[in-house]
């Protein structure tokens, strides 16, 4: 018997890496700006993609988004109403989104033709762990905590807030009765993410809205160069 | 809890590596896995034995190698390695660094086969033989 090494140098999740930049580049082509949203369950990423989804299409701006549930509709449904096509993914147990998965949805998505929007935004399962290991083709990745969550939430998790491009803190608006500590919270998050821009929001009173449109607005114009 | 369907993956790369090597068996398979790969060492090897029973891979032992996180430091100029993932801070100058170099990995470094000898065809390009 003869044993031998055989090296594979390969990346577990080649397909999914690979059915990603596939994707990246059909975005890029189409000069759409694609949003990765992901946080725990009950962050509020739907009321924050919601507001999100109204004040962009109050602009005229053309965006549309995809978001991840185990199961139901629900969340598809309150986001449509702002006016702006949805698709649900229901996953049915898995944790997270995967970049065939957004590839599925992207065909035959009537009404909607990439080329034709300015932003997708795609609402991942609510997780912290699972999602940071796949890439959807997204440009930006945001990661969003509560101010219920605890300010050590970066710190708890700290493979995900790393891997994202921007963060959203939500719920200001209840931050004082749950004894938030704003500073505190700040300083995990940089200290996970060094440099990351942090947007402190509220999708009950719009705070903190103006600032994250603008962000989203100048991104975009860096995609179009 | 994704690390059964990263098993999966595992299983079918290395099978459909191993079936170039007709007749081998698999012994191991070695992966490396960074501290910020969001996977979990014990997870993995609880699967590992669930997706590889009826596989050509049962039996086959599933090696962990860590990889640690290295940042380049703007501020010193050098890459660091960092103790933990509480902080991104360079261990040397104490300044917050961004740049990760090295930390997110997850993949299938190498598999160790058996195989028998005399087997035509198998020129030894590679690798290392031991008896």
């Amino acid at each position: 018997m003869t044993t031998r090494i055989v090296e594979l140098r390969r990346g577990i999740l080649k397909k999914n890496d690979e059915l990603a930049a596939g994707l990246r580049e059909r975005f890029t082509r189409a000069n759409v700006l694609v949003l990765n949203l992901v946080s725990s369950p009950g962050t509020g990423k739907t009321a924050f993609l919601e507001l999100t989804l109204r004040r962009l299409t109050g602009q005229g701006a053309k965006a549309a988004a995809l978001v991840g549930d185990l199961e139901t509709d629900n969340d598809a449904r309150r986001l449509a109403a702002s006016g702006a096509p949805v698709r649900q993914i229901n996953t049915h147990g898995i944790c997270h989104l995967d970049a065939e998965m957004i590839g599925k949805q992207l065909e035959n998505w009537a009404g909607v033709e990439l080329e034709r929007l300015d932003y997708l935004f795609i609402e991942n399962v609510g997780n912290l762990v699972c999602p940071s290991s796949y890439d959807l083709g997204e440009k930006i990745r945001v990661a969003l905590l509560s101010v219920t969550e605890g300010e050590d939430k970066p710190l708890k998790y700290p493979t995900l807030f790393n891997s994202a491009d921007a963060a959203a803190i939500t719920k200001i608006d209840i931050a004082e009765p749950c004894g938030f500590d704003r500073e505190l919270a700040l300083k995990n998050i940089n200290e996970i993410r060094p440099g990351i821009r942090i947007f402190e929001t509220s999708a009950k009173t719009g705070a903190g809205m103006d600032e994250w449109l603008a962000y989203l607005d100048a991104q975009r114009a860096v995609l179009k160069g | 809890m994704h690390e059964l369907s990263i098993v999966e993956s595992v299983v079918d790369a290395v099978t459909e590596t191993a079936a170039a090597y007709p007749g081998a068996r698999v012994l191991a398979v070695k992966l490396r896995v960074g501290v910020l790969a969001a996977v979990v060492q014990e997870s993995l090897e609880f699967c590992w034995e669930l997706a590889t029973v009826g596989t050509p891979l049962a039996g086959a032992a599933l090696v962990v190698n860590k990889v640690s996180i290295v940042v380049h430091c703007a501020a010193c100029g050098r890459d660091a390695e960092l103790d933990g993932v509480q902080s991104f801070r360079c261990p040397n100058c104490g300044e917050l660094a961004a740049d990760l170099r090295q930390g997110r990995e997850l993949e299938i470094e190498s598999i160790e086969i058996e195989e028998p000898d005399a087997s035509p065809g198998n020129a030894l390009v590679q690798g290392q033989e031991k008896k």
